[in-house]
């Protein structure tokens, strides 16, 4: 094997040896939940997933911005990786939460109770939408474009539904509050991005070398 | 007002040319008048809801007739290449914008009106207080700001007429939810008090998507 | 007044345009040639801030293309292969809207003038959709200079008309051109081509590969160069006669 050693390697490395920590932790060191048992240990995936359902969303508005300012495809390149990691990582959280719902409150798909159900489902058509745009858009130069001011718009989109979602039901098992949920002593305190730290970093370096990764297999012109 | 002027004249032009032929008005129409027969046979079990699925059902009927404006309004102007004869001429994209955005709101308004007091007859329900009829314009607002730059990106692609739903929907939830919510409440008889809250909250929601959608429209509209 | 230097327009990995060069003096009139896909549209819509260039430089007026666009399109006047014309207004409407995005002075008197030049003031109230290609075709360039420009772009104008339209055409062309415009036609024709031109040059694969003073040249001339240079590694394609 003469593979000349590239920085995305030191990424891949990184993320896998997190998450094989992040497994450890999860199922071995967490102790079992009072309430739920084990199947609260799925938690730390499907937040995590949302995390970076959405933190990939973020990404695609700031890099349609910088299409639109530079021109540069590599920004295009970035973007649209992106939408593909975050659909993955938000049809990823749609499932486990399914996962997790049904034994808790006995339901597969409960969007009434669970207002929280709608943005993530919203996120998904919009990546899809997205994506469909692209698919059905000619010329490489309108579909970066195009993409870009889409990617603007669902930004500025969907906080607004989640607001008028939140002003509308106020039924998520806040994870937030105290009293929802005991969690186990050895956990952190109960905000999902540091309870399962090594999770949600192994999340977030996954995104980032496979970003980069990307980048450097872009074609070379 | 040069600005004013040249956006006036691109929603004279549209109206114009409706008037002539009322083919967007008629379509639009005989849509919207299925869509009530559809809905009144899908709910007629339960006649004792009917109350409750009329904010519902007024507003997907406003969406999907809107939709359908929308994409006629800018294939028309993709007929003989007109959309170019407007970029050729020497004013600011967003002349072009706010000309079409307003022709929009004012052919979806009318569609509305004549709705309601359909709507009114079939649901047994008084549609006409004025608390409703702004809230009305104000979701269509929203819808025609959003709509009219997705709609301009929509007739670029192969899948023309189902790409702009595609796009469109998801992104106007923010309005629909909200209009939904203030329409029910004003049927259910709520005071003003509360419903003040979400009417600024749609109010927002206008502003925002009208910013968002006038400053990128510029880069839809490039070569 | 149109200075043209290493223009290039690429779409992903094609190039429509690789560099081409032109210059041309105020009052010129150029015609273009060319097979199909050599470019002469994409070049014109460039012209006319319809597309953006890759990359080269274009001044027209001493205007910078990138910059000044606005500016520019005042002075443009683009009649394309659509006539961009409404059709569900009437032609009188069309030039109304159209005189008023572009500011035009006494639009009344301006499109009375107009509806004359072109000989349609008898059709003045049908919708545009009742009129002919040929009565398009003249209703299209009513619109492209009702704003005076000073330069005129037309894409293969002929395309599609009959006889007498072409005639017709042929002499409102003559008409327009004169009024010390500059224009730039292309064309499929090498008959038309000649005949009103100054200069002509030929397109092929995206550059300029030949020009030359019109005045001396015959049509047969002109056929014998255009295989000789148009054929180089494309496919023969007929010239209509």
């Amino acid at each position: 094997m003469n593979r000349r050693f590239r920085p995305e390697d030191l990424l891949n490395w990184l993320s896998g040896l997190t998450m094989v920590a992040a497994l450890y932790l999860v199922f071995l060191y967490a102790p079992r939940e009072a309430t739920m048992g084990d199947v609260q240990r799925i938690f730390y995936f499907h937040v995590s997933s949302a995390w970076v359902g959405f933190f990939a969303f973020f990404i695609t508005l700031v890099s349609g911005i910088a299409y639109l300012r530079t021109r540069r495809r590599r920004w295009d390149i970035v973007a649209l990786s992106s939408v593909e990691i975050g659909l993955t990582f938000t049809a990823m959280a749609v499932i486990t939460g399914s996962i997790w719902a049904k034994p808790t409150w006995n339901a597969w798909w409960p969007w009434q109770q669970e207002p929280r159900l709608i943005l993530v489902t919203i996120l998904l058509l919009i990546y899809l939408s997205y994506l469909m745009l692209r698919a059905f858009l000619e010329g490489e130069e309108r579909k970066a474009r195009f993409a870009a001011v889409y990617g603007i718009v669902a930004f500025a989109s969907v906080p607004l539904t989640f607001m008028s979602i939140r002003l509308w039901q106020r039924l998520h098992p806040v994870v937030f509050e105290r009293e929802a949920i005991t969690w186990p002593r050895r956990c952190w305190p109960p905000f999902s991005s540091v309870s399962s730290p090594s999770l949600s970093s192994t999340s977030h370096c996954c995104f980032i070398a496979y970003g980069w990764g990307s980048w450097g297999t872009r074609p070379k012109d | 007002m040069n600005f004013l002027n040249k956006v006036l004249t691109i929603v004279w032009k549209d109206v114009m040319a409706e008037l002539r032929t009322k083919e967007m008005f008629s379509s639009m129409l005989v849509f919207a008048l299925l869509l009530i027969v559809i809905f009144n046979f899908s709910f007629e079990l339960r006649v004792d809801k009917v109350a409750q699925v009329v904010p519902g059902v007024l507003w997907v009927t406003f969406a999907f007739a809107g939709t359908l404006e929308l994409n006629r309004s800018l294939a028309l102007e993709m007929e003989n290449g007109c959309l170019e004869g407007l970029f050729l001429a020497p004013m600011d994209r967003s002349v072009i914008y706010f000309g079409k955005m307003l022709g929009n709101l004012i052919f979806i308004s009318v569609i509305e009106a004549l709705m309601l007091p359909i709507f009114s007859v079939v649901f047994e329900l008084n549609l006409i207080q004025p608390s409703l009829l702004i809230t009305i314009f104000l979701g269509t607002v929203g819808f025609a700001a959003v709509g009219t730059l997705l709609s301009a990106m929509a007739v670029n692609t192969r899948a023309r007429e189902v790409m702009l739903p595609v796009l469109l929907f998801p992104i106007i939830l923010p309005v629909v939810i909200s209009a939904v919510k203030v329409t029910a409440g004003i049927l259910d008889g709520l005071p003003l008090g509360d419903l003040a809250q979400w009417l600024r909250v749609l109010i927002g929601f206008d502003i925002i998507f009208l910013v968002v959608s006038y400053m990128t429209f510029d880069y839809v509209a490039e070569g | 007044m149109i200075q043209i230097q290493g223009l290039v327009k690429s779409f992903g990995h094609t190039y429509a345009l690789q560099g081409v060069d032109l210059e041309m003096a105020q009052g010129e009139f150029l015609t273009i040639v060319g097979p199909n896909g050599a470019g002469k549209t994409t070049l014109l819509r460039i012209l006319a801030t319809l597309a953006k260039p890759t990359d080269g430089l274009v001044r027209i007026d001493g205007l910078d293309l990138a910059s000044r666009g606005n500016e520019i399109r005042r002075r443009i006047g683009f009649v394309s292969h659509q006539s961009l014309i409404y059709a569900n207004l009437t032609a009188e409407e069309n030039l109304r809207f159209y005189g008023r995005i572009y500011d035009v002075p006494a639009l009344e008197e301006r499109v009375e003038t107009l509806l004359n030049l072109v000989g349609l003031e008898a059709r003045r109230h049908d919708p545009a959709r009742n009129l002919s290609r040929g009565m398009l075709q003249r209703l299209a360039i009513a619109r492209a200079i009702i704003h005076q420009p000073t330069l005129m772009l037309l894409d293969e104008p002929y395309t599609g008309l009959d006889q007498q339209a072409t005639e017709m055409l042929r002499q409102l062309l003559q008409t327009v051109s004169t009024e010390s415009r500059t224009v730039i036609m292309t064309t499929h024709d090498l008959q038309r081509a000649l005949e009103l031109c100054d200069r002509l040059a030929i397109l092929a694969k995206g550059r300029i590969v030949y020009q030359t003073e019109s005045a001396s040249l015959t049509l047969a001339d002109l056929q014998q160069i255009y295989w000789r240079h148009a054929e180089n590694g494309l496919t023969r394609e007929k010239a209509q006669i």
